[in-house]
């Protein structure tokens, strides 16, 4: 689904992102970890074309997404509040994204209805504007937005950061739903190693831009990254 | 303490971002703030000689007392609009060992360096010099400035307490236009004794201790007020209020630039700053009235041309010179999600031509001046139509600064760069000139004619416009994405 070929990312003599080649399968749960200014988020804006690549490029499901704007109607994301329009209610918001995403009023609603539990009723019907709510209220609608219209390629960036307990792990349910439902293609990047292990089925650790570690989720994935993290502090 | 305080104020000011910008808007903004101040000075130094000539009888002490109420009014409403107690400021101070009491005087005694307070010190100190001058008993008047300066400083307290709800704005406006009727209807000589009122202060040094002790009393009942609420909870956090939301069904009928069009015109209902904008388009087709009403000015001159172009176009330059910068706080996802770039920038097109209809409908009753003013009104609307709009989303394409819409709106420069003065030439000159060659040389049905048709022909030419604007903006799309994000610009 997505290839990413001999891609570097420099800020001025820094490179912060080298990976030669990363390969992500249609319906893959995949999770990115590493340590701040390890490239995840600059690997995530590359793949939504919002930085220009120094070298290199991402191929997403047959588009080049520097090329052509073609990635656009499947692929979704939620990388910061950057991605909330601060004047507009969330469900204006949601409406809107349908909107771009051929849904209207009734399939959005429909939708929404699934995530009740998730919202934990302090998003709906709130009369308060995105730029009104907390930080992790704003990130909960930006979460949820980037479900809308049945997107094939869902990027979420530090979903699981600012969330209170209980969202963490009714957003684990979530994504773990959509990974089972094998059309989707999740990718998310996280701090917090034991979500990651429990959401993906792949994680890839990204250290100073590059890719240190590819491995496929089993019981001791969790000891391992410990590991690694754990001596890489020291 | 106080003396760290006045620092921290000083730095606050020195290091603010919007000190920190580009030299020749600095210049820019020292030469009007300047202007401001030296014209306001000059009226106050004049205003004897005036008032002396118009009412050779009435002493222009009197005079100027009679006036004070409206000055101190229209100072309150000033006040209210832009004004604000300095609350934010004090967050940082509240975990630090230092009394709360002290922090409220403070606030309070900060607010004295105000700008709004000089105001009217420019205006009077100039008046009172010129009294000075011509023999008036010093003590009176000095002692009257002091007065004065009390009574600013009240209304610069008073402003604090009624800033907190709207309702008191309308009945204030209220008042003010019922004073105002009450005194054109004759039926209370109110200026007049208001005259006496403040006149008096004047006459009887003494009664100094009036307005001194409003001041003082105004004073402290802001810090009562405000000394029980310094808690981040309270007097210190913005108010969000339930908010009312509508459908915009309506614009379903411009086709797909719909979900674009009710953004705009949320992002234009729902900030202050785009909001102001809207009311003073629309109060700028009065600027007019200026000009037609002047004798230097012909109603076919090339002056005309700018007052038509400006009138028809001023939504198109004050709006459109910040596209795509509205949008810069949630430009990253508008550039991710599913939009093509081309309907976006339609959506904004048809906006601005639907405001320069608009603002044209509105300049129709200008035929009173003569069926020219309506032909140059038609032709400038149909120019900025075909011309201007493609022009300023060309412009748009260098917007590089972030706005932040929360922000005030009021004298409110954030991205505000070379550009947005340099787009003015092009907009409003070029037509000017072109207007103005062809009126000499030619005639002006002719001048008015050519420049109808260049409009049309751009109007025509819109589809391929747009095309090439549309890759001009993808080229462009990473630095304006980078620069969007960059908050202190």
């Amino acid at each position: 689904m997505i290839t990413t070929q001999n891609l570097t990312k420099r800020y001025g003599g820094q490179m912060v992102l080298n990976i030669e080649h990363l390969d992500i399968p249609k319906g893959q749960s995949f999770g990115l970890v590493g340590n701040n200014g390890a490239g995840k988020t600059t690997f995530f804006s590359l793949l939504l074309d919002l930085i220009k690549p120094s070298s290199g490029h991402i191929v997403n499901n047959e588009v080049q997404v520097d090329q052509s704007e073609a990635w656009k109607p499947f692929t979704s994301s939620f990388i910061d509040e950057t991605f909330l329009i601060g004047y507009l209610t969330p469900e204006e918001y949601f409406y809107f994204v349908g909107e771009l995403r051929g849904q209207n009023k009734a399939d959005v609603n429909a939708m929404l209805a699934q995530f009740q539990d998730f919202f934990h009723d302090e998003i709906l019907g709130q009369r308060k504007y995105l730029r009104d709510l907390s930080k992790g209220n704003q990130k909960k609608v930006g979460i949820v937005s980037s479900f809308i219209g049945k997107p094939e390629v869902v990027i979420l960036d530090e979903p699981f950061a600012n969330l209170d307990p209980t969202t963490q792990i009714r957003l684990k349910g979530i994504i773990k739903d959509l990974a089972v439902q094998k059309e989707v293609t999740v990718l998310v990047s996280s701090h917090d190693l034991l979500h990651v292990t429990d959401v993906c089925e792949r994680i890839v650790v990204l250290n100073k831009g590059e890719i240190v570690k590819d491995i496929a989720t089993s019981a001791e994935t969790l000891k391992e990254l410990e590991l690694f993290f754990g001596g890489a502090s020291d | 303490m106080f003396k760290r305080f006045l620092n921290l104020e000083w730095k606050s000011f020195f290091r603010s971002a919007s000190l920190g910008k580009s030299l020749a808007l600095k210049i820019v903004m020292i030469f009007f703030g300047i202007y401001m101040l030296v014209s306001l000075a000059a009226s106050g130094a004049f205003l004897f000689v005036i008032l002396q000539k118009l009412f050779p009888d009435i002493d222009p002490v009197l005079k100027v007392s009679e006036f004070m109420i409206y000055w101190l009014l229209f100072e309150l409403v000033l006040r209210y609009f832009m004004q604000k107690l300095p609350v934010m400021n004090v967050k940082p101070l509240l975990m630090l060992p230092i009394k709360k009491g002290t922090i409220t005087h403070y606030m309070l005694g900060s607010s004295v360096f105000s700008v709004y307070n000089f105001l009217s010190l420019f205006l009077f100190i100039p008046f009172c010099i010129v009294l000075l001058v011509n023999d008036y008993p010093s003590l009176n008047v000095l002692v009257w400035l002091l007065s004065i300066t009390g009574l600013v400083l009240t209304a610069n307290y008073v402003n604090f307490l009624i800033n907190k709800s709207d309702k008191i704005l309308v009945i204030f406006g209220l008042f003010i236009v019922s004073l105002y009727t009450i005194e054109y209807f004759e039926i209370f000589p109110l200026t007049e004794y208001a005259g006496k009122l403040f006149y008096t202060l004047y006459q009887y040094p003494l009664l100094v201790f009036i307005p001194l002790s409003l001041m003082i009393g105004s004073y402290y009942i802001n810090y009562y007020f405000l000394r029980n609420r310094i808690f981040l909870d309270q007097s210190l956090k913005k108010k969000t209020k339930a908010i009312e939301t509508s459908d915009l069904d309506w614009t379903k009928k411009f086709g797909d630039i719909a979900p674009f069009l009710q953004l705009d015109l949320k992002l234009i209902w729902r900030n202050k700053r785009t909001k102001t904008q809207v009311f003073l388009s629309i109060a700028m087709i009065f600027y007019g009235l200026v000009f037609y009403t002047m004798d230097d000015f012909g109603v076919t001159s090339p002056m005309m041309v700018f007052i038509g172009l400006f009138i028809t176009g001023i939504f198109l330059s004050n709006f459109g010179q910040f596209i795509p910068a509205w949008d810069s706080a949630y430009y990253s996802m508008i550039m991710s999600q599913n939009i093509p770039l081309r309907k976006y920038l339609e959506s904004k097109a048809g906006l601005i031509s639907v405001s320069v209809v608009f603002m044209f409908l509105l300049s129709i009753p200008y035929v009173y001046f003569g069926w020219e003013a309506l032909a140059i009104n038609f032709s400038c609307a149909l120019y900025n139509l075909g011309i201007n709009i493609p022009l300023i989303l060309l412009a748009g394409s260098m917007n590089k600064k972030r706005i932040d819409l929360d922000k005030s709106a009021f004298a409110n420069m954030q991205g505000t760069g070379a550009i947005q003065f340099l787009i003015v030439l092009p907009l409003f000159g070029v037509p000017m000139i072109l207007f103005s060659l062809l009126y000499y040389l030619i005639s002006f049905e002719v001048a008015v004619l050519i420049l109808s048709v260049i409009g049309i022909i751009g109007f025509a030419f819109k589809k391929p416009l747009l095309d090439w604007i549309t890759e001009i903006y993808r080229s462009k799309k990473y630095g304006m994405i980078a620069g969007f994000k960059e908050k202190n610009s």
